[in-house]
């Protein structure tokens, strides 16, 4: 993957393919510490000890449509060779938790991408499902909540075009303000 | 900061408007595979791009939506466009400028774009 905005929509497709109502994402970068964390979390179905155990084998999947599953691989290992990180945690019917901790200035690194449009494609092609999305770099940070803008919406859906466009609008606007014209 | 207030306002004007509703209910069904093999090959902006066409270019009874891999990954990213009738055309090796040009032809003026098709690569 060329940036790890597609990592992590990969990685939460997951979550979407585990009938989640609600996936937390959470993308922090601490400068100080030098570490960039990403953090997907779930409500869905959950795995079983024994999945859980093949999760990162890249042999392993539960598709039927192909033998091979690569995008847990591919995404530990992009973390790992950043001298960062790699935890996965599941429980039958609880659901999933992915924890990707990446060296920041590591020369290994993918840059972080087009994170917005991430989020965007999966608030809008999963209106069924929750999102809850937290950007955060150093002491600022924003917020996008789906459940918060599906009361304010009051049964209008959340994939008409005047609501993507201003969600799209609020996703630009608040990370350029946390992110402060650094570019991870 | 930009808050959500603007929000109300949008929903307002919504409600003055008819027809505005969630657009899966629609006729023609473009589906644009996201699977990491789909993904990895650039499925993200062609989804992105098919789905700000339609709207701008106010296409009637077209919806745009995703799936995972149908098995043909050293084909994505791939478009299927399923007709009315359920009849399916699966487009391969698909970039942002084969999506409008499939936006054009096809989902425009109703031309199925043949040299792009899953057969003929």
């Amino acid at each position: 993957m060329t940036e790890l905005s597609l990592n992590i929509l990969d990685i939460a497709q997951n979550s979407v393919k585990a009938q989640a109502k609600l996936i937390e994402l959470a993308v922090e970068v601490d400068t100080a510490a030098d570490t960039l964390t990403v953090l997907i979390k779930d409500d869905g179905c959950g795995m079983s000890a024994e999945q859980l155990e093949r999760v990162t084998d890249p042999f392993f999947t539960t598709r039927d449509t192909r033998s091979v599953g690569l995008g847990v691989p591919f995404y530990k290992d992009a973390a790992e060779s950043t001298g960062g990180s790699f935890e996965i945690t599941s429980e039958l019917g609880v659901g999933t938790q992915v924890t990707a901790v990446f060296g920041l200035s590591h020369i290994d690194r993918a840059p972080l991408g087009d994170i917005n449009a991430t989020v965007e494609m999966l608030v809008f092609y999963n209106t069924h499902i929750d999102f809850n999305y937290r950007y955060k770099v150093d002491d600022a940070e924003f917020t996008l909540d789906t459940q918060e803008i599906k009361e304010l919406l009051e049964g209008a859906p959340i994939d008409a075009p005047d609501v993507k466009a201003f969600i799209s609008e609020f996703l630009k606007e608040n990370e350029a303000e946390v992110r402060k014209e650094k570019i991870f | 900061m930009k808050s959500l207030a603007e929000l109300k306002a949008i929903k307002e004007k919504m409600q003055g408007q008819v027809g505005v509703r969630s657009n899966d209910h629609a006729g023609t069904r473009v589906v644009v595979g996201m699977a990491t093999c789909g993904i990895a090959a650039g499925a993200r902006p062609v989804l992105q791009l098919l789905s700000a066409l339609v709207q701008e270019k106010n296409i009637q009874d077209v919806s745009v939506s995703q799936t995972g891999c149908i098995g043909l990954c050293q084909y994505e990213p791939i478009v299927e466009v399923f007709n009315k009738d359920g009849e399916k055309v699966t487009y391969v090796n698909m970039n942002e400028d084969k999506a409008r040009e499939i936006i054009d032809k096809h989902l425009v003026r109703g031309n199925v774009v043949t040299e792009y098709l899953v057969g003929n690569v």
